[in-house]
């Protein structure tokens, strides 16, 4: 179709659509941020059910439309975000007041507000769950923005929590998706002033530009995850954990290792043991061939993106055995010029070679000068202070020891924060150091009371400003002589032929019951 | 808190709009009596509001003496969607490339584009629509539609009723408006009391009756609410003695209750249903009359039969594709919702502090008439609400009630403002009105 008017501009369709959004979330979040905390844990674990019983299809659905990843890995996030989000934090409160007698001072929660959530293709169900999650935790409203390769999925999943939440109390329009995302979309919610906190998973241009909106934001950044094995390592198990954490979700997650650094005096065995679990070392040109399949000159090919070994390797006319899950990619040294030091979001592994561990420190400190910088690491080994000295030298906010960086980091595996959004702190140009939390998503107004003793504190022991709803929130609005909610006639446009029959049914009765009643 | 008498210039500069100009905001006040209309103008300025309308944007309006206003009154739901709408501005500002009023003979894109819009939002039954320039001429439309499908000329409207000053609308409007122009038609426009179900049988009972006309919440008379089921049962009469129900939705309609059109809140699905005012958000007049199929017969018969050089506009589509799209949105019926939850509690609760002044309150969605324990206490309330910052006027046929009609797409931290200006103008008119009583007055 021509369009007649092209030449003059006139804003996409999805950008004042998403400005009625965010006034809409303004409503939503003045109400729920006055909830108790009992109706917010209702709400939470009613969504973190809803999440958890649609984890398979949506991971299947997110494999079909984005072309990428492991459909039974996904199902593993998507139960860790939904579910296992309300296990860990169901029990925590964000919304009751705290009193410090001690300090004399008494915590209020206060909840951000409106929350923008930008979440990436690579994760699109368990980044929508895990946001979701940690607003209605927080009693914040929210508003995702799904990855436009994403988009279907993404829509469908935040849909889920929210009827489980709403049907649960939650006010209306506390989560909300942009059903057509792009670019201007994207631009008009961050720049909203309405917007409260931004919280962006995903490219660097994007969480840039999140950061350059001029509203609060939590950005994080890319990994780039070196993993030291060095001489005290148990072998067998560091390699089983190594290729089991690199192939998950065919690597894809921003935890995923990137560079294995291996200490020259057990590279034999550890290659051995690397193979045994279903690595494939490459060699000679079969490296030239890979590097050159999955980058593009100086970036990542994109196609590439979560594909399995065994379809790179065929790519690269490689002959792999067909149970292989990773590519080891031999190299010399971690210099940026090495494209294979660099972030690669599928199932190939770089590895080199260091004739100690404190070289292997020190490219592990290359790695990250590449990019990744705040994001994540892991060593295996058994010596502390190598361990220590690892942990102090490389400039990431989380370390992982002896268990795979992917579900290790994102504190699936570990006792770090359950996460999808790693902070990447000062290091990684974030303002959050830590894995996002439901607490991140939260101010409080303290009551501060004089520091002089001598000056009475009132008791505020027990004491709550926050109430469950009467009803839905808003309440409909019935007219104000009426007791009911209205039944309503229902407008033209598409209908379905059953209810169709039963309305007319229905109105003969009614108008014969009015017409007795004006007889009678 | 000058704004009852401030009527100086703003300066020596004047008021400099371009193509015309003032030097003062009296010469504006005099030259409109002198040019206009001396009676309206003489009385705003007696009733303490001397409101010349000069910058226009969200909800909010300036005076020419610099104060500010929030409407609400928003001329009947004209601004519905806010003074300028941005969206609607930008529709008509690209529009107006290519468009202009258009052809009223001959079919046309904006107009068919706007009426299959139209009837995909309406209520179930009505198919075709036709167009006027304003509200009165589509309630003309309406009436001639109901009398030529039914070939009868009565139309039955209630005592008070209010749907436009046009050749037969006044006709169904009260007598002070139709016998200054010797327009008053008793025998062809019965008016029968609202709410009052016996009074409609009786005058339907002959079988003459075209049509009856109601608005679906009787606006000018101070938005008296429908007892449960009236409308329904007027409808009921209404296919008993085979006259058409006309829903004059121009006040109700747009998403004010809650729902687009206020008349599906009540169960009915009319014959004929009109809008107005605010279905294209203040910037370029139009209305519509939608029609079902039994009504719709003239079209086809003799399509020329009403012709009208403005109705149908080809911007004013345009401009109320856009703004029906906007009041039809989830987001926006969400925020109706919450707005009238927090106008209706935040009223309640001032209630509770002026019972026997602030003596009730008729609210349905954003639709609001404040009653007052005074037969002219509107026109306190009005007067202190305006000092003080917000618009809202009075029912011209009741002036114990205050019309109080909040935009769709407010924000919360205006409501609140609007609720916190609006306690202390009802209790500055409690004192008022007090004093004067007091005085014996
Ligand atoms: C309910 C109702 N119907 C019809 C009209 C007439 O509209 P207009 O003034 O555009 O002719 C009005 C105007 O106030 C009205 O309130």
């Amino acid at each position: 179709m021509t369009a007649l008017l092209a030449d003059i501009p006139l804003e996409p369709a999805g950008v004042p659509r998403g400005r009625a959004m965010v006034e809409r979330a303004e409503w939503a979040a003045r109400s729920f941020a006055t909830y108790d905390i009992d109706t917010v844990r209702r709400i939470a674990k009613a969504a973190a059910e809803a999440g958890e019983k649609h984890a398979s299809e949506f991971a299947e659905a997110a494999v079909a439309e984005t072309g990428f990843g492991v459909a039974e890995h996904k199902v593993l996030k998507n139960v860790a975000c939904s579910i296992g989000i309300w296990n860990t934090y169901g029990s925590h409160d964000y919304v009751s007041p705290v009193v410090h007698a001690d300090r004399r001072i008494v915590e209020i929660p206060r909840p951000a507000g409106v929350v923008l959530a930008l979440t990436p293709s690579t994760n699109p169900v368990a980044t929508t769950y895990f946001k979701i999650m940690l607003a209605l935790l927080s009693r914040n409203a929210i508003i995702i923005s799904p990855h436009p390769y994403a988009r279907k999925v993404g829509v469908q999943a935040a849909h889920v929590m929210r009827d489980a939440a709403i049907a649960a109390g939650a006010p209306d329009g506390c989560i909300q998706v942009a059903e057509e995302p792009s670019i201007p979309v994207i631009n008009a919610l961050m720049t909203d002033e309405r917007v409260d906190v931004i919280v962006a998973t995903g490219g660097t241009p994007m969480v840039r530009a999140a950061y350059r909106s001029g509203n609060p934001a939590i950005g994080v950044g890319p990994g780039n995850v070196p993993v030291l094995v060095d001489g005290t390592a148990d072998l067998t198990l560091a390699a089983r954990r190594l290729v089991a954490s690199k192939s998950f979700d065919n690597s894809i997650l921003c935890t995923n290792e990137s560079v294995v650094i291996v200490e020259e005096r057990i590279e034999a065995p550890f290659t051995a043991a690397m193979k045994r679990e279903g690595a494939y070392v490459l060699e000679g040109d079969e490296i030239d061939s890979v590097r050159g399949v999955i980058f593009e000159g100086d970036h990542f090919n994109t196609a590439w993106v979560g594909k399995s070994a065994v379809q790179i390797a065929d790519a690269a006319g490689v002959k792999v055995p067909k149970a292989t899950k990773v590519l080891v990619a031999p190299f010399s040294i971690v210099v940026p010029e090495e494209m294979l030091a660099h972030e690669k979001l599928c199932p190939v592994l770089g590895m080199v070679t260091v004739p100690s561990a404190a070289r292997g420190i020190d490219a592990a400190r290359a790695v990250l000068r590449i990019t990744g910088s705040g994001h994540s690491a892991a060593i295996h080994s058994e010596d502390a202070d190598t361990i220590m000295a690892f942990a102090a030298a490389v400039r990431v906010l989380r370390v992982s020891v002896n268990v795979g960086n992917s579900l290790g980091s994102a504190g699936i595996e570990t006792n770090l924060a359950p996460s999808m959004t790693i902070g990447t702190g000062f290091f990684g140009r974030s303002s959050v150091g830590e894995n996002l939390e439901p607490k991140h998503l939260v101010n409080h107004t303290r009551i501060a009371y004089s520091s002089d003793e001598r000056i009475p504190m009132a008791d505020f022991a027990g004491l709550s400003p926050w109430q469950a709803p009467h009803g839905p929130v808003p309440s409909y609005p019935i007219a104000s002589n009426m007791d009911d909610a209205p039944q309503l006639v229902r407008a033209n446009g598409p209908a379905s032929e059953s209810t169709d029959e039963l309305r007319d049914e229905i109105r003969k009765l009614v108008i014969e019951e009015l017409r007795q009643i004006i007889k009678g | 808190m000058s704004g009852q008498t401030n009527l100086e210039s703003a300066g020596s500069a004047g008021y400099d709009y371009g193509l015309f100009s003032f030097a003062s905001k009296a010469e504006v006040l005099d030259k409109a009596k002198e040019y206009w209309n001396p009676g309206k103008t003489q009385f705003w300025i007696d009733a303490g509001v001397p409101l010349v309308i000069d910058r226009r944007e969200e909800y909010y309006i300036w005076d020419m003496s610099g104060k500010r206003l929030i409407d609400l009154h928003l001329n009947g739901g004209t601004y519905n969607i806010g003074h300028r709408n941005p969206e609607v501005v930008q529709a008509l500002t690209v529009a107006m490339q290519h468009f202009d009023v258009g052809n009223h003979h001959f079919p046309a894109l904006a107009r068919t584009a706007l009426a299959e819009a139209l009837i995909a939002s309406a209520p179930e039954g009505l198919s075709k629509v036709i167009y006027g320039s304003g509200g009165g001429e589509a309630i003309d439309i309406a009436l001639k539609t109901a009398r030529h499908t039914t070939q009868k000329r009565k139309i039955v409207s209630i005592i008070k009723a209010y749907h436009g000053h046009t050749g037969l609308a006044v006709g169904t409007g009260d007598d002070r408006f139709s016998k200054l122009f010797l327009a008053d038609q008793p025998e062809e426009f019965p008016h029968v009391p609202f709410n009052d179900l016996d009074a409609m049988e009786d005058a339907l009972r002959g079988r003459d009756v075209a049509a009856v006309i109601m608005e679906t919440i009787p606006a000018t008379y101070g938005f008296p609410l429908p007892d449960p089921g009236y409308l329904r049962a007027v409808k009921a009469l209404c296919e008993e003695y085979d006259a058409l129900y006309i829903a004059d939705e121009v006040q109700t309609g747009l998403m004010r209750t809650g729902e687009l059109w206020g008349i599906t809140k009540e169960g009915i699905a009319p014959d004929i249903l009109v809008t107005g005012k605010g279905i294209s958000g203040g910037m370029y007049p139009i209305a519509c009359v939608l029609v079902n199929e039994k009504s719709a017969g003239w079209l086809t018969e003799d399509g020329f039969g009403h012709i009208s050089t403005f109705g149908g506009a080809e911007l004013g589509c345009i401009a109320a594709i856009k703004a029906l799209e906007i009041c039809s949105r989830d987001e926006t019926r969400s925020m109706v919702h919450y707005i009238a939850d927090l106008v209706g509690t935040g009223l309640r609760a001032i209630q509770a502090e002026y019972p026997e002044w602030f003596v009730g309150i008729r609210q349905n969605g954003v639709i609001l008439g404040l009653e007052f324990n005074d037969p002219q206490g509107a026109k306190y309330v009005m007067r202190h609400l305006y000092e003080n910052g917000v618009w809202a006027i009075f029912s011209t046929l009741d002036s114990r009630v205050l019309q109080f009609k909040p935009g769709i797409l407010l924000k919360p931290e205006v409501v609140e403002e609007v609720l916190d200006r609006t306690e202390v103008a009802i209790g500055r008119a409690y004192r008022e009105v007090m004093g004067l009583r007091k005085a014996g007055r």
